[in-house]
Formats: structure tokens, C-alpha cells, sequence
């Protein structure tokens, strides 16, 4: 591997047969291509949902409400069910030991929201202080609700860190004052959220102030939970599938729902679509290695052709080589190297290839799904030396043929 | 110097045996220059050969050099060339893509010796062989007399015991065919044993020997008087 010579003879071999090993290189330069380019979207498809299950907490239990389908218990279809405080301590009370974080929610889709001279439009939802933790938001001044707000119905108000940009043009909106439908509000904290400034166009207050100038009585829209994780994913879905399931049939036995009336009690269990995601996710990356794996071999395969094909070519060089001495081994090794030489440039050269067109369509491929297609450089570095080992494989059976050339036959072979 | 005592050689080809070589008993001395002759499928290529290590013998002992020759692998007959012998084909079979220096340099290669030494020799025996300003060429840029010269040079370039040419005249014109026999035989004149196959009486009686095989066995084995070849000047 490390002879001179050996090396000077390969790379005149290879000076003399441009066009041949630039056709061998080029199967195997796009194999890897292909590969890389696959493997760099995969992840970029993975990322992108990863991070579009972290805008909330991947553990999070949702509850909300809606008119029944199907007659029950006497009572006719097309009855809206309406969360209450009641229903939302008496889960409080009853699933204590599961539950990590809650919060019940009074919101609206949209509510005029005045600083001075700057008014908008957003959506102001009535929460628990734990809905910062429900909702991943991280805070960039100031506070977020906390227990004596609630107890006091306090005209507070947590804005995303969106509101701050467009109503306080840069000033600090902590201890100001804003006017939600008319009424002051004095800002305690500024949040900022990973799902970005679509979920940052927020208000959070108090619940209890939201059912308070809102009119709503003790009445809730919405209930959300986490669930304590377990270390086990597998068991973390497990009790939360459980869970999900029977906070559903308590609320449905609670306001006489029909077991199976889909529409008017509704409990998504994030965590158990995240693992229905990322098996899916799994699958895709399956399917592209598959696809990848098969590529190369495409490549290994053509890089075997042509080196049956060059050693056949080189039958007579050979049988003359042998001839005046040479060892079968060094005739093993001569188109050994130059099959795995040839093969590892031209990995390289697909594997930068890949990485640089990936590096220049990144920018432009963002959607909500595709998120920083990037291969991950140990996977294709990896990938590369899979490569080069098949590349030795691709070349064993034309060198163990070579090997074999008698070279009276060789001679004669005219 | 080689000394053989009846050997047999047969090629079987599905259900049909050819046997080539019916027992053949020959010696050669250090520095005998002899030519095998006979007509095609007297088996006299096959003997050469075998004498090569290019093939092996059914039956018979074959010893070169006071080494027996028999049971070889790849790699043994491999270092036995190398070591022993130097060919000199009718094609010449030099490396097509490689210079006239190189391909001299060939064998030395094989031989594990260093370039700078390598060169150095190559370049000497391509001196001897009058080539010395072509040893930067391609052979497609050589004549067929110059590719022989340079195929000589190279089977010198081991120094090895004995030189085999298989009809190294073959494929050339008489002028050129005097040319590399005079070359030839000013190597056996520094006392290199020779043995050349050809069909052609006149590059026969260049040798000191003349061996005539037929149907596989030695017909006659007779010293003759060497006819030099000196280019004669007019043609």
C-alpha cells in the first residue's frame, strides 16, 4: 500500500487510461452523490418535524370540547359540551401522580391589543402559570403568571417577544401598560418561543382574569397536560396512550357523551403522534439507505465490471508482467489499489459534490417540514470507507482472475 | 547448465488426449547458443515452454542450474523466471504503454531493486542493444527491429542463465532478423546460453546447435558451424 513504485505504476496506468477509469469513477462518484443527497434531506426531514414537535412540550396532553354526534342516555345529538373548573379540578385531583404540568385555558382567536399609538391583532389565551411550560416558552424579561395572579385575577399580561417588536418598537415592555379589548393590562414578562414569531403573536393572562372580563363565568375551552416522562420512551407513550384514554372516558362519563362519539370530547396525545412521526421518520431513513445502499452497489457492481473488462484488456500485459516475474500477489495488489484508488477519489469526489449542493440548496429548501438538510459528515465519511471496502471486494474478483492468467495463455492470446 | 531427461507433456481437450512431448532427453551447457527447430506441432514451442516454467511437465525431470524444477506454484515459477530466465517472444510483447526504458526496467522492478539503480541498468543495456537515444520512446514509436532490441535488452536487464526466444525473428524482414541475430549472438559470444525456436534454416544455422524435433521427440541433435551474421552490405 505504501510502495512508491506501486503507486508510480498506478497512476500510469491511469494517466494512460483516462477516459476508462474517469467512466469507473463516475458510476461510483454518483452513487455516493445520491447518497449523500438522499441522507441530507432525510435529516433535513427529520429536523424539520423535530422542531416542529418543540414549539410545544413533545409530552403534552391537549383537551378540548365539541357538539355530540350521537344520541345518548335520552339526550339528543348536537349538544355542546362545556368544560368547566369543576371538570378540570376533578382531573386535577384524580390523576395527581401522572400529571407534571396543567393549565385550563380560556382563549381567543383574536382581540385587539393597544400600546400608545400601536394596536394589533392577537391571540389572547387565559392560562395557568404552567402553560409556560406546556407551551416551551422561555422568557426574555420579566415574569410569567404566577399563583397569587390567579388567586387575585390580576390584569396582567405575559406578550410574546413578536408583540413587543411590533406594538414597543424596541423599548422594553415590562411595566408597561396595554389595553386589551379597552382594558389595561400592566405587562409582567416577555417570552420568546421556539415555534417562532407565529407563536410569539400571543398574550398570555391569567384564567381567571380571561372568565373574569370575558364573561365566561367558571366556563373553560380547553384543558392541557403534561405527563411525568419515564426514562423508556416506549413507556412514556405507553402511560400517556393510557392516560389520554381515560381522561377521555371520565370527561365522556361526566357530561353523559356516548363512549364512541368522536366529535364532543377530543384528547390528542402529542406524544403518541410524535412516535407515530418518528417511526415514520425511521421508515423514511430506511427507505433512503435502502435506496442509498442500493446505489452503491450499482457502483460497486459497475467498478467490478470494468475492472473484469481492464483486466481482460490487460490479459497479455499481464501474462507479460508475469512472465518476467511478477508474483501473483503483486498482481493481486496492482488492480486491488487501482480499483480501490480509483473507487475512494471518486467517493470523495461525490461525497463533496453532495455536501456542497446540499450546502447551497439548504437556504432555498426550508419549508415547514425540510429543515437544515445537512449530512451528518461521520455518516458519509462512513459511507465513504463502506465505499472504498466494497471498492476492494469489486476489485478482488478481477485481481484473483488476473492472478490466475497463465501467462503462456496470456502471451498467446493475440 | 539445463539437463532433461525424458519428458512427457499431453493436453487433454474434453475426450481427446494430444500427446505433444514423447520423452525428450536434452542437456545444454554454459554458453551453448542452440536452435530448436521443427514444423508446427512438433511440439518444439510446448518444450520451450516448458523450459520457460510457462508450463509443466506430466512426467520427466527438468533440472536448471542444478535446481530441480518440478511442483511449482505461481509464486516459486515466479522467482524462478525472474531469477533464471529471460524471454525474447516473435510479438515481443513489450508494454505498450510504457517507455523503451521502462519496459527494460521491468524485470529489475520485479526483482525489488531500488529506481535510481534500476534506471541506471536499464539504460546500460539499452546501450548494448544500440537504443540508447530511444529510451524515452513508446514501442508504437519503435520499428519491429528496435521493439526486438528493446524486448532483448529487457530480458537481459535480470541477467539472468539463460536467454529462451521464441522465433524472435518471426515478425521481421531478413535485413532486420540479421540485424537481431548478429545482437544475439554478440550475447552469446560474453558467454550467455541461448535457445531459440525457429522454423527458419538460415537463423538455425546462426546457432551452434541445431536440435530438430518431430512428433514430439528429438529427431536429430547435431553441432554445426556457426554462420555469423554480418549484415551483408548489400542488401
Amino acid at each position: 500500500m505504501f510502495n512508491l513504485e506501486r503507486w508510480e505504476e498506478i497512476f500510469e496506468t491511469i494517466r494512460k487510461n483516462k477516459l476508462r477509469t474517469f467512466l469507473t469513477g463516475l458510476s461510483v462518484a454518483s452513487g455516493i452523490f445520491i447518497l449523500v443527497i438522499l441522507l441530507g434531506f432525510n435529516s433535513g426531514i427529520s429536523n424539520g418535524v423535530r422542531a416542529a414537535f418543540e414549539e410545544d412540550a413533545t409530552n403534552r396532553i391537549s383537551i378540548w370540547t365539541g357538539v355530540t354526534s350521537k344520541e345518548h342516555k335520552g339526550l339528543n345529538p348536537g349538544r355542546y359540551v362545556q368544560l368547566r373548573n369543576e371538570d378540570y379540578q376533578s382531573l386535577n385531583q384524580k390523576y395527581e401522580e401522572q400529571i407534571e404540568y396543567r393549565t385550563s385555558l380560556y382563549s381567543l382567536w383574536g382581540g385587539q391589543v393597544t400600546y400608545g399609538k400601536e394596536s394589533g391583532n392577537y391571540r389572547i389565551e387565559g392560562s395557568d402559570p404552567d402553560q409556560q411550560f406546556i407551551e416551551n416558552e422561555t422568557m426574555v424579561s420579566g415574569r410569567f403568571i404566577n399563583k397569587s395572579d390567579l388567586d387575585q385575577v390580576a390584569k396582567i399580561a405575559v406578550i410574546g417577544n413578536q408583540i413587543q417588536l411590533d406594538l414597543f418598537k424596541g423599548e422594553d415592555a415590562v411595566g408597561k401598560q396595554i389595553k386589551i379589548f379597552g382594558i389595561n393590562f400592566l405587562v409582567v414578562g416577555v417570552f420568546s418561543d421556539p415555534g417562532g414569531s407565529r407563536e410569539e403573536n400571543r398574550v398570555f393572562i391569567p384564567v381567571t382574569t380571561a372568565q373574569g372580563v370575558f364573561n365566561a363565568g367558571d366556563r373553560l375551552r380547553s384543558i392541557a397536560y403534561t405527563v411525568q416522562m419515564s426514562e423508556d420512551f416506549d413507556q412514556a407513550v405507553a402511560l400517556s396512550t393510557a392516560m389520554a384514554e381515560s381522561l377521555e372516558s371520565d370527561l365522556k362519563a361526566r357530561h353523559s357523551v356516548a363512549p364512541d362519539d368522536r366529535s364532543a370530547v377530543r384528547v390528542f396525545n402529542t406524544l403518541e403522534e410524535a412516535k407515530k412521526i418518528y417511526g415514520l421518520i425511521d421508515t423514511i431513513r430506511a427507505v433512503f439507505w435502502f435506496i442509498g445502499i442500493g446505489t452503491i452497489i450499482a457502483g460497486v457492481v459497475g467498478v467490478s465490471n470494468i475492472m473484469l473488462i481492464v483486466v481482460k484488456e490487460r490479459t497479455k500485459e499481464i501474462g507479460i508482467r508475469k512472465a518476467i516475474g511478477a508474483l501473483p500477489g503483486s498482481i493481486i495488489g496492482m488492480i486491488m489499489q487501482e480499483a480501490i484508488f480509483i473507487t475512494a477519489i471518486a467517493g470523495f469526489i461525490g461525497l463533496f459534490a453532495g455536501v456542497g449542493l446540499l450546502e447551497l440548496v439548504a437556504p432555498y429548501a426550508e419549508t415547514d417540514f425540510i429543515k437544515s438538510p445537512q449530512v451528518d459528515f461521520n455518516t458519509s465519511i462512513t459511507t465513504v470507507f463502506v465505499l472504498i471496502g466494497a471498492g476492494a471486494l469489486a476489485g478482488f474478483i478481477p485481481a484473483r482472475r488476473a492472478a490466475n492468467i497463465k501467462p503462456i495463455e496470456a502471451l498467446r492470446d493475440e | 547448465m539445463i539437463a532433461i531427461k525424458d519428458l512427457h507433456k499431453s493436453y487433454h481437450m474434453g475426450n481427446n488426449s494430444l500427446h505433444v512431448l514423447k520423452g525428450i532427453n536434452f542437456e545444454a551447457n554454459e554458453g551453448e547458443m542452440i536452435a530448436i527447430m521443427g514444423s508446427s506441432g512438433s511440439g518444439k514451442s510446448t518444450f520451450l515452454n516448458i523450459l520457460g516454467m510457462l508450463d509443466e511437465a506430466d512426467l520427466g525431470s527438468y533440472h536448471l542450474d542444478n535446481v530441480p524444477i518440478k511442483n511449482l506454484n505461481e509464486k516459486v515459477a515466479a522467482r524462478y523466471r525472474n531469477q533464471f530466465l529471460g524471454f525474447i517472444f516473435q510479438s515481443f510483447n513489450l508494454i505498450t504503454y510504457k517507455s523503451a526504458l521502462d519496459n527494460v526496467s521491468m524485470p529489475l522492478y520485479y526483482q525489488g531493486v531500488k529506481r535510481s539503480v534500476r534506471t541506471e541498468k536499464a539504460m546500460h543495456y539499452l546501450e548494448k542493444v544500440g537504443l540508447a537515444d530511444w529510451a524515452t520512446h513508446l514501442p508504437s514509436e519503435l520499428s519491429g527491429g528496435q521493439k526486438q532490441r528493446v524486448a532483448i535488452a529487457r530480458a537481459l536487464a535480470s541477467d539472468p542463465k539463460v536467454l529462451l526466444a521464441d522465433e524472435p525473428t518471426g515478425a521481421l524482414d531478413t535485413k532486420t532478423s540479421y540485424e537481431v541475430m548478429e545482437l544475439i549472438q554478440g550475447i552469446n559470444d560474453e558467454g550467455k546460453t541461448i535457445l531459440v525456436v525457429t522454423h527458419e534454416e538460415d537463423i538455425a544455422h546462426m546457432c551452434k546447435r541445431i536440435v530438430h524435433l518431430k512428433d514430439g521427440k528429438i529427431l536429430d541433435d547435431k553441432t554445426v558451424e556457426q554462420v555469423r551474421a554480418k549484415t551483408p552490405a548489400h542488401v
